[in-house]
């Protein structure tokens, strides 16, 4: 799922409308032979839909070489879109009532005009799905489809990130299972019960992850057999009297009991919500299940965490080019190109860190032009150019440039890979040190020549979802005695967890452990122990 | 690609999600709601209310760093006149750095968390545990709204209420009762006839074969006609579903509010007075269908008045409280009987009035009014000037004379009202459902 929105590119009602009366007033001044135009009105059909859709993708496979997913496009209204949207974009959602809350919210914000809708919003699945929104005019109408259908959806098919950790043709599956499964355990045991498992499971979603490994692919067949399987391991529990009545062998203690423990729940663990799935003592099957989806759900939001810079940038040109194309070809009239190109400006805006409108970098806008700088090193390299990027500078073929690096990388190592030195100048980028023990900010580094590399590791390192996200594991969890859960948050340059999240997300580990829960927060170099939480309230 | 249009599928997917989230911060919103009704008009609430609750409840933790601590590099755009090495004081509030994740509207938690409650949500909120006291009324007026009920058969009407059942057991009685042969009788006959034509059989009884052919020609020229005489299905076998449109009851309710507005009420004591009207107007909306309400303002004459002359139109002159009562018997008469209306009244006033007049109020209250209503609230309005220095307030005249009926009749209720945060608190105590704490 992907949505773009806010002042980037949602327009208002207002500046819709003006942008129409521009539009249609344009046309007929115009006199351009309307016979190849794709559209010739503001006001959108089905058939200019469908039309514009084909020669858009005529576009980016005949010409670009692009291979997304088919799409289905759903035109929704903006009641719909704000729905969508507070359900994490998803067609198909469990319910739960932090869905409400941001519902709620949204629509504040939309009411009170503080923010406009998304435009579109683009599901990762096969066939995606594409939600479009009745009031957009067709110039828009034909953005969203290059962006979304086009740009978005190559981008899920082919990146690697995408293909390892989300299957595009379950998801939907996935998302239903969820649903019933969610109302089903509501039905039986209860919504507060239920509330409790997945309010706690969410505390954890960013901790759902299995960075190091593989993404899961969940599969819902094998998801119906294991919970078979569950059932039937339940049902042998319950013959456990039987079981004890009968006079069996004593177990030898075995030596050494702790450590084979240690060795088979696999620690330390950083994916805490899959640990407490497995491990967890007094869970029920059914909330082992809810577990195990949230934690699907966080598996299948990580690719775009991860690929947030590169997906929007790639969808951002893709718009871009595919309009400019197809304006060459007479096939978009003025009107409607101005009223691109407004759009386009304003999704790729991007203020300077020290006007009002700052609210850090704009992935549309740096991936936008990032992507751009990739097609002018292809192309028109500088001597600068052949010594940053010998393996493309010059190589005369930019879109197959980019359809690489739109497969093999994620932000991170994209922009380790590719930031210029002239991109960094152009942008005037400076990287900014905030060291709590020192009274002032520090430049680090501008763009000199001192500097590039310095700019290009320190963006890079903010990309990198290891940098986002605390590194928090499970060290020890000790099933025989107390019972403990041992966490530990390996503490990267100084930087420390706000305790009072701490203890209230400690609190939900707990409900899910059933015992006590400790955390440590130790120096991840010297290993020193900073300082340590525990949660053993009842 | 398919394009599916949506846009006609409902709406509000998520209404359950919000209904789930307003359930989860109930008790936060009820003080919220309950605190901006004491702030606020009343007025203002017809359209939806923005509420902002404190995030505790609903706050959705994650582990997350504290942005004060440690050391955090940043990449950011637009630099003009720095150069490496140099220092810039750290901006207030806030970290100067990028920052990992932009705009986490979702970890503002704990600054409260602001949207908008609509209309029927927030009243529910307000009149929550709040019910109307005596509500049955014997027999309620009828005429307004009438609902189809299943009243039998008829032998006419419309294609969608054909009642093939009953329709198709009449064709049967008719057609048994009329003696219209079977097709299979036919047939059995055309069979036989065939065959003794063709020679195949001939007539057991010794009888000759053209005169058993005789008969049969004859028998299934009789059986035919009468099959083309008595149709399968004829117009008077159908039958039709019969409706009946019954008259439902309307529980009506009628408001009377009266108030003093001689020159001892201030503007500020009728603001009061219109808040506590406008509150028992909305809950009474929440209840019935139609509320109609009247307007009786008094000095030493009553007359019945339009909402704005009723609470904005100044008038000055002495205070004789009867004349309201007296207007009122006289508006009901004329137009709300009591056994076809609820009849609410809530009168508000400083409680002054001529002397001997409370004797004949206590009258007409005791013996005609308080008979005849649901539910009358006597609401007594203080000066918010007041006394300085010793506010015990007086008895007031009528005060005086209404707490004795009171105490006999559940019917009246009296309540003091000094400042805006009383009205609410007054309201619930007046309308509190049974067994409810507050």
């Amino acid at each position: 799922m992907s949505e773009k929105r806010g002042r980037k590119t949602a327009r208002t009602a207002t500046g819709k409308a003006a942008a129409k009366r521009a539009a249609s007033s344009k046309a007929p001044a115009t006199g351009t032979a309307t016979g190849d135009l794709l559209f010739d009105r503001p006001a959108w059909s089905f058939e200019t839909l469908a039309r514009t859709h084909d020669a858009i993708e005529e576009v980016a496979r005949g010409e670009l070489g692009l291979d997304p997913y088919p799409t289905r496009l759903e035109v929704v209204s903006s009641e719909q879109m704000l729905d969508a949207y507070a359900a994490t974009g998803m067609p198909v959602m469990y319910p739960h009532w932090s869905f409400g809350k941001r519902f709620a919210r949204q629509e504040m914000l939309y009411r009170k005009g503080f923010q406009q809708l998304a435009l579109e919003i683009v599901i990762n699945s096969n066939p995606s799905l594409c939600y479009i929104m009745e009031d957009n005019t067709m110039a828009a109408q034909a953005t969203v489809i290059a962006h979304a259908a086009i740009g978005h959806n190559h981008f899920f098919r082919h990146n690697n990130v995408f293909r390892e950790w989300t299957e595009a043709d379950s998801v939907l599956d996935e998302l239903r299972h969820a649903r019933r499964f969610v109302m089903e355990c509501e039905e039986r045991h209860g919504r507060p019960a239920v509330e409790k498992v997945l309010d706690a499971a969410h505390a954890l979603l960013s901790h759902g992850v299995d960075r190091a490994g593989r993404g899961e692919r969940p599969d819902p067949v094998a998801t119906r057999a294991r919970l078979a399987e569950r059932a039937r391991q339940q049902r042998l529990e319950a013959q456990d009297l039987w079981l004890r009545t009968v006079p069996s062998r004593a177990e030898p203690p075995e030596e050494g009991t702790a450590a084979a423990e240690r060795r088979a729940m696999g620690l330390p663990e950083e994916n805490l919500l899959l640990f407490l799935e497995n491990h967890a003592p007094l869970l029920d099957a059914w909330q082992r299940e809810l577990l195990r989806i949230v934690r699907w759900l966080a598996t299948y939001f990580e690719p775009q965490r991860q690929t947030k810079l590169m997906n929007e940038g790639c969808a951002t040109w893709c718009h871009f080019e595919i309009m400019q194309r197809l304006r060459d070809r007479g096939r978009i009239g003025d009107g409607a190109m101005l009223e691109f190109l407004d759009l386009h400006s304003m999704v790729v805006a991007q203020p300077s860190f020290d006007s009002q409108g700052y609210g850090g970098l704009n992935p549309y806008a740096l991936g936008f032009a990032m992507m751009r700088d990739i097609v002018r090193v292809c192309t028109e390299p500088t001597e600068e150019d052949a010594a940053w990027f010998p393996d493309i500078a010059g190589n005369g073929r930019p879109v197959e440039t980019l359809r690489r690096a739109w497969a093999d990388f994620r932000d991170e190592s994209f922009v380790r890979q590719y930031l210029s030195p002239r991109l960094i100048r152009e942008w005037r980028l400076f990287s900014l040190c905030d060291d709590a023990a020192a009274p002032a900010l520090r430049v680090e580094a501008i763009h000199d020549d001192e500097g590039y590399r310095r700019i290009v590791r320190a963006l890079a390192d903010q990309y990198d979802p290891a940098a986002q996200t605390p590194a928090i594991e499970v060290t020890g969890a000790d099933l025989r005695g107390e019972r403990v859960l041992h966490l530990r948050h390996s503490v990267q340059d100084g930087r420390v967890l706000d305790p009072l999240e701490v203890r209230r997300v400690l609190r939900h580990v707990q409900r899910l452990w059933g015992y006590a829960v400790h955390l440590t927060e130790a120096d991840a170099g010297s290993g020193t122990e900073l300082t340590a939480y525990r949660s053993d309230g009842a | 690609m398919h394009i599916v249009d949506r846009r006609q599928n409902p709406s509000g997917r998520n209404l359950g999600n919000r209904q789930r989230f307003i359930d989860r911060a109930r008790s936060r919103l009820r003080k919220a709601v309950r605190d901006s009704i004491l702030e606020r008009s009343i007025e203002d609430t017809s359209s939806g209310e923005r509420v902002v609750i404190p995030g505790d409840d609903i706050h959705e933790p994650e582990f997350r760093r504290d942005e004060s601590t440690g050391r955090r590099v940043g990449v950011l755009p637009g630099n003009r006149e720095f150069r490496e090495g140099d220092t810039i004081p750290r901006p207030r509030g806030g970290a100067g750095g990028a920052g990992g994740r932009e705009g986490s509207a979702e970890g503002e938690g704990e600054d409260g968390f602001a949207f908008v409650l609509t209309r029927d949500e927030f009243l529910d909120l307000v009149f929550e545990d709040l019910a109307l006291p005596d509500l049955v009324k014997k027999k309620l007026k009828a005429e307004q709204s009438s609902k189809p009920y299943r009243a039998g058969f008829t032998p006419s009407g419309p294609p969608s209420r054909l009642n093939l059942m009953r329709s198709l057991r009449r064709s049967m009685v008719r057609r048994a009762a009329l003696g219209r042969p079977r097709p299979e009788a036919v047939a059995e006959l055309e069979a036989e006839l065939a065959r003794l034509e063709a020679g195949e059989i001939v007539p057991a009884d010794g009888r000759s074969r053209e005169a058993r052919i005789a008969e049969l020609r004859e028998a299934l020229d009789r059986a035919r006609r009468k099959r083309a005489a008595v149709p399968w299905l004829d117009p008077m076998d159908l039958r039709f579903n019969r409706l009946e449109r019954r008259p439902e009851p309307v529980a009506r309710a009628v408001m009377f509010c009266l108030m003093d507005v001689s020159a001892s009420m201030d503007d500020e004591m009728k603001g009061l007075a219109k808040r506590f009207f406008l509150l028992l107007h909305l809950f009474l909306e929440r209840h019935y269908e139609h509320v109609e309400v009247v307007f009786i303002r008094h000095t030493q004459r009553a007359e019945e008045v339009d909402e704005r002359t009723f609470f904005e139109d100044r008038q000055t002159g002495g205070t004789v409280v009867s004349s309201a009562l007296r207007e009122m018997i006289r508006i009901r008469d004329a137009r709300f009987p009591p056994d076809e209306y609820n009849l609410y009244v809530a009168q508000a006033s400083d409680g002054d009035d001529v002397p001997g007049d409370v004797e004949t109020c206590i009258e007409l209250l005791t013996d005609d009014i308080l008979p005849s209503v649901q539910y009358m609230a006597y609401v007594e309005i203080l000066s918010q000037r007041g006394q300085p220095g010793f506010a015990i307030p007086r008895e007031s005249d009528l005060w005086q004379g209404y707490a004795p009926i009171a105490q006999m009749h559940p019917a009246l209720a009296l309540r003091r009202i000094a400042q805006p945060r009383d009205i609410f608190p007054v309201f619930r105590d007046l309308f509190r459902r049974e067994g409810v704490a507050e």
